[in-house]
């Protein structure tokens, strides 16, 4: 993994608390069930029709009716169930998804989120993830900071079409955590040996420091 | 106890499905598909068909290979991701696309099959699936009208059935299949293993036998896998 995806990674699993039902979304997200410590009895809903998702298997025990949403084949924990994708979704709509967190290609500043459709190019459809954003009691979207050219992900208004309006309560990227707050955006943590000057610099959105705001060590 | 629902061969069991026809299919990726109904179908050649299923296979398996076959006029799907054939014919205008969240596509094909005409959810609020949607305030917050959707035929896979058609899943193959069995006028269900009616228990049946018309044994499944994903012990 790459320094910056590991940062991010590692900072998002401290969002996952004991006790919590949690959907990680496809890619990085993914990485994040690696780091929950062994002790917390957390339960990861796959939106396929699964909340308990245990660890890859074995090679040579796969089971191609045992797969997690991003189709890779999976294993279950005890105390796992399965149910069909209208169930699972009233889970995720109903609110009783405690977290989820997802990956994103753009975050607006008033928590607007981009992460499923460029046009020009293919489109390859939403999933689960407008759901998800409208439906979990905590959304927290993980991303890298700036794009391959340097770029600002995090915008005054998103370019690309929206998953959701107003669904980000969390942002996390290799510089930076930021909130997502009824007064806007405030930037409350920067990542170890990063300065508020580069996150202005690197951050097209306008935000404001929190009074706690804190550089990780 | 004799059954009426048991076909023998999948060639009868698709043989009136019309051009044009709009089918419901069960599945997640490869994940619980109807695979040997897909390859009757193909072998069928019906075409112009509308076809509401998460996902549309891969180039050359599950409903990708009546993609290939140009049978599909329009896909009412979640996510498309997988398949070159789909790009190919959707930008050159021949495959029609309604895409559509995977929780509101789920609980459309429910809605279909409960007999509800449609329903409100915040799904898709300030995106493009919004546009041209109803929508309406409830306790100070919006959602837009989806309808429920029902198909001229359902086509799923099960793990077991008994004659009278109750069926019971495996994992996670169950996902769409059971609201899929809900909203075809004909549900069509390929199984694993056919049981007398009286051997699975009550309480354990996924889907009851009043949504099922047909239903039949598939041999020798594939039961592809797109991410093989292992730890070495």
């Amino acid at each position: 993994m790459r320094d910056t995806r590991l940062t991010i990674v590692k900072r998002a699993v401290q969002e996952i608390k004991d006790g919590m039902n949690v959907n990680l979304g496809i890619g990085m997200p993914t990485l994040v069930a690696n780091e929950i410590p062994q002790d917390f009895n957390v339960l990861l809903q796959s939106e396929n029709g699964l909340l308990g998702i245990g660890p890859y298997p074995i090679d040579g025990q796969e089971d191609p009716d045992l797969i997690n949403a991003g189709k890779e084949t999976i294993t279950t924990v005890p105390g796992s169930s399965f149910f069909d994708s209208a169930e699972s979704f009233a889970m995720i709509r109903g609110g009783h998804i405690d977290l989820a967190i997802l990956g994103g290609m753009e975050v607006s500043e008033n928590g607007d989120l981009a992460n499923w459709m460029i046009p020009g190019k293919m489109v390859k459809g939403m999933g689960g993830a407008m759901d998800l954003v409208n439906g979990a009691k905590r959304v927290v979207v993980i991303m890298e900071h700036v794009n391959k050219h340097g770029e600002s992900k995090i915008k005054k208004e998103c370019s690309l079409p929206l998953t959701g309006k107003q669904v980000v309560h969390r942002l996390i990227t290799d510089l930076a955590v930021f909130d997502f707050t009824p007064d806007g955006m405030v930037l409350i943590e920067t990542a170890s040996g990063v300065t508020v000057e580069e996150v202005k610099q690197k951050t097209e959105a306008t935000f404001t420091l929190s009074p706690l705001l804190l550089e990780v060590q | 106890m004799k059954s009426s629902k048991l076909v023998t061969s999948f060639s009868e069991a698709v043989s009136d499905i019309q051009d044009g026809a709009t089918l419901i299919v069960g599945g997640f990726g490869l994940c619980g598909i109807p695979e040997h109904s897909i390859q009757a179908l193909k072998e069928q050649g019906t075409k112009d068909l509308t076809v509401v299923s998460n996902n549309c296979g891969v180039d050359d398996w599950g409903l990708g290979l009546l993609l290939a076959n140009k049978q599909i006029k329009k896909m009412v799907s979640s996510y498309v991701g997988e398949n070159k054939i789909f790009e190919q014919q959707f930008l050159s205008g021949e495959l029609e696309v309604e895409l559509t969240p995977q929780g509101t596509l789920a609980e459309r094909i429910r809605a279909g099959g409960a007999g509800i005409p449609g329903f409100y959810t915040a799904t898709g609020i300030g995106t493009p699936i919004a546009e041209g949607k109803e929508v309406k305030e409830f306790d100070g917050k919006t959602y837009l009208l989806e309808r429920g959707i029902v198909g001229d035929f359902a086509l799923v896979k099960a793990w077991k059935a008994d004659t009278l058609g109750n069926l019971v899943y495996r994992k996670t193959s169950r996902n769409f299949n059971p609201l899929a069995a809900m909203a075809g006028k004909i549900t069509i269900a390929e199984v694993e293993e056919i049981v007398e009616a009286g051997e699975l228990n009550p309480d354990e049946i996924h889907t009851p036998g009043i949504y099922v018309q047909r239903i039949l044994v598939g041999t020798n499944y594939q039961k592809r896998i797109e991410r093989r994903t292992v730890v070495h012990a």
